[in-house]
């Protein structure tokens, strides 16, 4: 297991909590599900130490609006690499949200989902492999593509606006 | 027509490396067949009953000469000399070599063509009218959209995982020649009272095991707005699209579900978020794609060429073939010429190696280099002079592409059935040509009028069945194929899902049963009514008779 963000492995810093776990006495940082987050909103935004949540498949990112500022990570679950929601809420989050903190894709995330994932927001990935594998995994899986086609608000030109460019360039040249 | 420029291009070339390099590390273990399967079907390929099957996009069913030659050289080079043109417009080959597909994707990739999305739960090939930018009774070319639905669903990040595959359609005329309404996404252009021309939007349609006729969620969207639109529906569907259960997790049961209103609040709730956002594509930009499909240098001609009526006049056969495959072309003194790829007792929709040449020749001699594929699974050579279709018709006939027989009974769409497919249930090419033998009397073909009959080898009707005028699945019953017959479906801007007649027959029945409701048909029908009609004035009792008498 490691994770990978910002082109380097980074320790595991956060403690994930189910539904029923007792919360830590201390100041440890801790990630809880979306539906504890709710229940136990006060309890939690009361506590000294990080604040994480977690969103499963079916989760609302909409319900964290107005938390956001508080949430210093989202982890985004994948049951499995075929459950696409995920990448919905990365996107929720960023692009409408403007969620600035850590998004950190975990579950089934494999080298070639990879990509998909950072275009949609996501700045961080939990990969089964070890250090170095999961690291050479994910620089690969980031450079496998430079044309893109569709505008995401993860910063990268698209073809659409290169082109134009061009064009505008073309047109004051002549 | 639409030409890579140096992103598209490096995209694809990018694309081709990757499954390289995917197929790599499957041949030496790296990865597990499992590992692998995701990743060869977002590139076409599929693991069949006997071989790898290799499923190629042609885009909105447009093919440039040059295309089309290379996939005959595809043919000959790495199958078996011949391909399978599809009811998504796309070409298949059934038996290439796993460690030569990356080769074979490269010689694709040398003419601007891919095999991006033809499989997997993402966006598939976006479809068309086959007649667009020549049809006389368009009201605009739906190309310039689909090439920019092309390249918005192409790798989109946020829709590669979607619940299951997703397919889009757009016709351009008010006679939908593209089955619309029986897509994930219909578009139809239309023009709305400000007299601006836009889309009207239908979601949920579909086929498979439980079809249904698509709903409309939105009367008109205007062009700016349509890729905001197009990715509010994908978002609310790759949310909320059910994902317990394979069967039920296209968009249809979805808005079966929920109800086409509440879909239509979703929907707009997400679109009133991002419309004004980054996917506007504003007019220069659809004008610089309206360009890239301008039509091509026609002559100004007569629309009556004497030298055209002459020869019909003369020649039954060719004015046979004039009836039947020959249409009218918006611009006088052109028309469009279908090329049937269904000879008599043939394989519908196969095409071989030298076939493919030949069009490709005759459209650089007659058709402006423009090809086109239909979801009927034939062929189109959308712009040639009246004057020219003589010379043409005798060229294809040479080759067994001259069949006088579009849209008759024996113009079957057929999906390849248990001769290929895993998934079939029962064998579907051998039934379509036996039908197409019986019915071989092209008088007699031609006295029945148009008449769609679609064969399906399985539930998941690829043959599209549920809209067949007659619609034939092929089941498995104790280890032996029956046929299941459906009646009055229709795929046009009229569609319907066609209604389960009785009881299935066996191999050895269904073809008289064919034969029997045609009888019928011919019996009862009144002057200019063509079978469906007839249908839906009697209904389904009288050819329920003929098939089951007290039964």
């Amino acid at each position: 297991m490691a994770i990978v963000k910002n082109d380097s492995v980074i320790d595991q810093e956060w403690i994930t909590l189910d539904a029923e776990a007792d919360l830590p006495p201390g100041e440890e940082n801790i990630i809880v599900p979306l539906a504890r987050f709710k229940e136990e909103r006060e309890t939690l935004i009361g506590r000294n130490g990080g604040l994480g949540v977690q969103l499963n498949p079916g989760d609302a990112p909409e319900d964290l609006a107005n938390d956001l500022d508080r949430l210093s990570i989202i982890t985004v679950h994948f049951p499995a690499y075929t459950d696409g929601r995920g990448y919905s809420y990365a996107r929720v989050l960023r692009e409408r949200l403007g969620f600035k903190g850590e998004l950190r894709a975990i579950g089934d995330v494999l080298r070639d989902q990879i990509l998909y994932m950072h275009r949609c927001g996501f700045d961080a990935y939990e990969l089964k492999n070890d250090d170095d594998v999961s690291l050479t995994k994910v620089r690969a899986a980031l450079k496998e593509m430079t044309v893109y086609y569709q505008p995401t608000g993860d910063g990268r030109v698209t073809a659409a606006s290169l082109r134009e460019r061009r064009r505008a360039a073309l047109k004051s040249a002549s | 027509m639409y030409r890579y420029d140096d992103f598209d291009r490096q995209l694809v070339l990018e694309r081709t490396e990757q499954f390289r390099e995917q197929v790599k590390r499957r041949l030496s273990g790296d990865i597990t067949e499992d590992q692998f399967r995701p990743l060869r079907l977002m590139n076409g390929v599929y693991l069949q009953l006997h071989a790898y099957m290799l499923r190629v996009a042609v885009p909105y069913g447009t093919l440039r000469a040059d295309q089309l030659r290379q996939l005959g050289y595809i043919a000959r080079r790495y199958d078996k000399g011949y391909g399978h043109f599809t009811t998504r417009q796309n070409i298949q080959y059934n038996w290439p070599k796993l460690d030569e597909i990356p080769d074979a994707l490269l010689d694709l990739a040398k003419v601007e063509m891919h095999a991006i999305q033809t499989s997997g739960n993402c966006i598939r090939n976006t479809t068309t009218d086959q007649y667009a930018g020549a049809a006389a009774d368009e009201i605009e070319d739906p190309r310039p959209y689909c090439e920019l639905i092309r390249q918005w669903s192409t790798f989109h990040p946020e829709f590669t995982y979607l619940p299951r595959k997703f397919k889009i359609a757009v016709t351009g005329s008010p006679n939908d020649r593209a089955a619309v309404k029986v897509h994930d996404i219909g578009l139809r252009m239309h023009q709305n009272d400000a007299g601006e021309v836009g889309f009207e939007v239908i979601v949920g349609g579909g086929l498979g095991r439980t079809p249904f006729v698509g709903k409309t969620v939105r009367d008109f969207i205007g062009k700016n707005d349509l890729f905001s639109y197009l990715e509010a529906i994908l978002r609310v569907y790759n949310r909320f699209g059910r994902r317990d259960n394979k069967y039920k997790a296209r968009i249809k049961i979805l808005v079966h579900e929920i109800g086409v209103e509440e879909m239509q609040r979703l929907v707009e709730e997400e679109w009133a978020q991002i419309k004004g956002g980054s996917l506007r594509v504003d007019d220069a930009e659809i004008a610089h794609y309206i360009e890239q499909f301008a039509p091509p240098a026609f002559e100004t001609l007569s629309d009556d060429d004497s030298e055209f009526e002459r020869r019909k006049a003369e020649n039954r056969e060719f004015s046979n073939w004039v009836r039947s495959n020959v249409i009218a072309h918006k611009q006088p003194g052109y028309a469009i010429a279908n090329v049937s790829l269904k000879p008599i007792g043939g394989i519908p929709g196969d095409a071989t190696d030298t076939q493919m040449e030949l069009v490709a020749d005759l459209s650089e001699q007659y058709s402006f280099g423009d090809v086109r594929v239909t979801h009927e699974q034939n062929l189109v050579l959308p712009h040639v002079k009246k004057a020219d279709l003589f010379s043409l018709w005798a060229e294809l006939k040479n080759a067994n592409l001259a069949t006088a027989n579009l849209g008759y009974v024996t113009d079957i769409i057929s999906c390849p059935g248990l001769d290929y497919c895993a998934l079939a249930t029962a064998r579907s090419i051998p039934l379509s040509q036996r039908i197409s033998e019986r019915f071989s009397d092209l008088d007699r073909q031609h006295d029945i009028g148009e008449l769609k009959i679609k064969i399906s080898g399985c539930i998941n009707a690829c043959g599209h069945h549920h809209v067949g005028h007659i619609g034939i699945l092929g089941l498995d019953k104790r280890g032996k194929e029956f046929y299941q017959i459906t009646l009055g479906g229709d795929a046009s801007e009229n569609a319907e899902i066609g209604k389960i007649a009785g009881a299935g027959f066996s191999e050895a029945e269904v073809v008289d049963a064919i034969e029997s409701l045609v009888t019928k048909y011919l019996g009862i029908r009144e002057t200019g009514e063509r079978f469906i009609d007839t249908y839906r004035r009697v209904g389904m009792d009288p050819f329920k008779e003929v098939l089951y008498g007290d039964r």
